[in-house]
């Protein structure tokens, strides 16, 4: 796979905060690649500075083998950005709010207007197509700044957490259109704060916290890397009766307000013996997660 | 500076197609206003004055005025377009942040902004000439003008409307919320509708009258005054060179401040 972005030593500072410290990344040709990590770990950073709206402190970033520095103006042209937060036109209806989209590309009216409808077919908003934009459900007005993000037919497809506050339905809809664009060949960058989501969608994903890049692999490996194949979780809200017997084992456990985590190959065994030592005390175990494995990484402390 | 193109005409098209959808309800204003201020001012207050002159001539108050009022329509349009509508789109619609993830350059925005401010100004002030010449033909034969320079009263506002939209798209890259629109309005645009020879000659200021110089309403309304009487003089150049020169730099310095605050 020929990589469509790669980032080397890429930083980005505002003011004293080092928002991008020093990463690396190359993202395929093809590939669904996910960014993810807590509130303010880079992630929305990297992408402005991806689809050249914000520019870069130093570093070098290649998009489609051009330079962001100097050629913003055509990577923006082969770029789709589904952006975070939702900036449809609220003067347009449905429809116009892609075709006067369309216009920034200089894509011609005519044929816009086709894309257009085809685009709502795609994503299920064809019966909205005259209705106002204060109008729409807030699944509605993500599904639509997905259909915008594909307006000017991208080779890259940029996703800032595009399913965050959607229901199941919508949700699996937007994947499938995902998986769909992944098969015609598109490379789909996707930030989200579902580790479900990552888990299904992405071929590749980095974690990011405090603007650099703590791992990058599949989301498998990752998994029986970081975590191992299950967890145990040991539920004690108080007392310590669990936490001394496993530090006595010399086993690692990590704790959150009432529960021990205790990840390892072995629970399925170590969950046992645990069972026949303290028999009063809650335990389960589980396959491990992409969850567990960002949480492992970033901590359980909360990001304001 | 150079990184403007088409971009800046699609950011144009997008105003004009959300104005022209409810174009009804955007004239109406613009044709009442100046029927007003016709009525109460030309008739009722100008019934009072005597005697005034302009360019050596004796002129009816009402003929006086009613190029001013071309020139207060052609201030306004673009000056609230570029401070109000602008900073809506800006930064409670987020309209320019979806442009520029686009083609279209962050200069492109601010040029179709202020290139849409210009023709609200032309077709806000466009309206009130039609809205005067309709009343001349009708009721109050001093006010229909004759001179074929009227012509190029139209293009002038739209010129006058470049300056103030870069203006006021100067404020808009400054002000820190919507609510501080209302330091310029009446430390700058209150004082020019008044004392920018609009409704009396600058020469009734006496001594202060050069200062009446340094407003840019000054010379825009010399200017459609003159074209619209046809009463040239070597003061239109001035006017002229003043306009272009003023828009020239309000327009680098608006885009300049704009990607201060825009870009991050």
């Amino acid at each position: 796979m020929p990589p469509v972005v790669v980032a080397r030593d890429l930083v980005k500072k505002y003011g004293d905060l080092v928002a991008v410290d020093h990463i690396d990344l190359a993202i395929g040709k093809g590939e669904i690649f996910g960014l993810l990590g807590p509130n303010g770990a880079g992630k929305s950073t990297a992408i402005k500075m991806i689809q050249c709206v914000s520019p870069t402190t130093s570093g070098r970033l290649e998009v489609l083998g051009m330079d962001v520095r100097s050629d913003g103006k055509e990577i923006k042209r082969r770029i789709g950005v589904a952006p975070q937060e939702n900036n449809l036109d609220p003067d347009f209806d449905v429809i116009r709010n892609l075709t006067s989209y369309a216009r920034y590309f200089d894509i011609p009216q005519d044929l816009a207007r086709r894309r257009a409808d085809d685009l709502l077919k795609f994503m299920q908003l064809t019966e909205k197509r005259d209705t106002m934009i204060e109008q729409l459900s807030g699944g509605m007005k993500r599904r639509l700044i997905v259909a915008r993000a594909l307006i000017n037919d991208p080779e890259i497809i940029i996703l800032d957490e595009p399913t965050t506050g959607l229901d199941p339905q919508a949700r699996h809809l937007i994947w499938e259109r995902i998986r769909q664009l992944q098969r015609e060949d598109k490379t789909i960058i996707l930030t989200t704060h579902y580790m479900d989501e990552a888990e299904q969608l992405c071929d590749r994903l980095v974690i990011m916290e405090r603007g650099r890049v703590l791992v990058e692999g599949l989301p498998k490996q990752l998994i029986a890397d970081v975590v191992g194949d299950c967890v145990m979780e040991v539920i004690e809200p108080d007392g310590d009766v669990a936490d001394r017997y496993f530090r006595n084992a010399g086993m690692k456990v990590e704790r959150s307000a009432d529960r021990l985590y205790v990840y390892s190959n072995e629970c399925k065994m170590i969950n046992q013996e645990f069972r026949n030592a303290h028999p009063d005390i809650y335990s389960t175990i589980r396959p491990a997660t992409l969850e567990d494995v960002f949480l492992k990484l970033t901590g359980r402390g909360l990001r304001e | 500076m150079i990184n403007i193109d088409r971009g800046a005409v699609a950011v144009w098209r997008r105003n004009a197609d959300v104005f022209f959808k409810t174009w009804k309800t955007n004239f109406l204003p613009s044709i009442f206003e100046p029927l007003l201020y016709l009525v109460a001012m030309g008739l009722g207050f100008g019934g009072l004055v005597v005697g005034l002159r302009y360019a050596g001539q004796p002129i009816e108050y009402i003929r006086f005025l009613a190029p001013g009022l071309i020139s207060i329509s052609a201030m306004y349009g673009g000056f609230f377009e570029c401070t109000y509508g602008s900073f809506v789109r800006m930064h409670y619609q987020k309209t320019f942040d979806a442009m520029v993830a686009t083609p279209v350059s962050l200069e492109d925005v601010i040029t179709g902004e202020i290139m849409w401010g210009a023709t609200k100004s032309l077709i806000n002030s466009t309206i009130v000439l039609v809205v005067i010449m309709v009343m001349g033909w009708l009721l109050f034969p001093e006010i229909l003008f004759t001179a074929p320079t009227v012509l190029l009263v139209p293009p002038i506002t739209f010129l006058a409307g470049l300056m103030f939209a870069s203006i006021a798209m100067i404020f808009t890259a400054l002000v820190p919320n919507i609510d501080s629109f209302n330091y310029p309005f009446f430390l700058l645009i209150t004082p020019m509708f008044l004392f920018g020879g609009t409704f009396f000659p600058i020469s009734q200021l006496g001594a202060a009258e050069p200062l009446a110089y340094i407003l840019p309403l000054t010379h825009s309304s010399v200017l459609i005054r003159d074209m619209s009487l046809g009463t040239l003089s070597y003061i239109d150049t001035i006017a002229t060179v003043y306009i272009l020169l003023m828009t020239a730099a309000t327009f680098y310095l608006a885009i300049r401040l704009m990607k201060k605050r825009l870009t991050k």
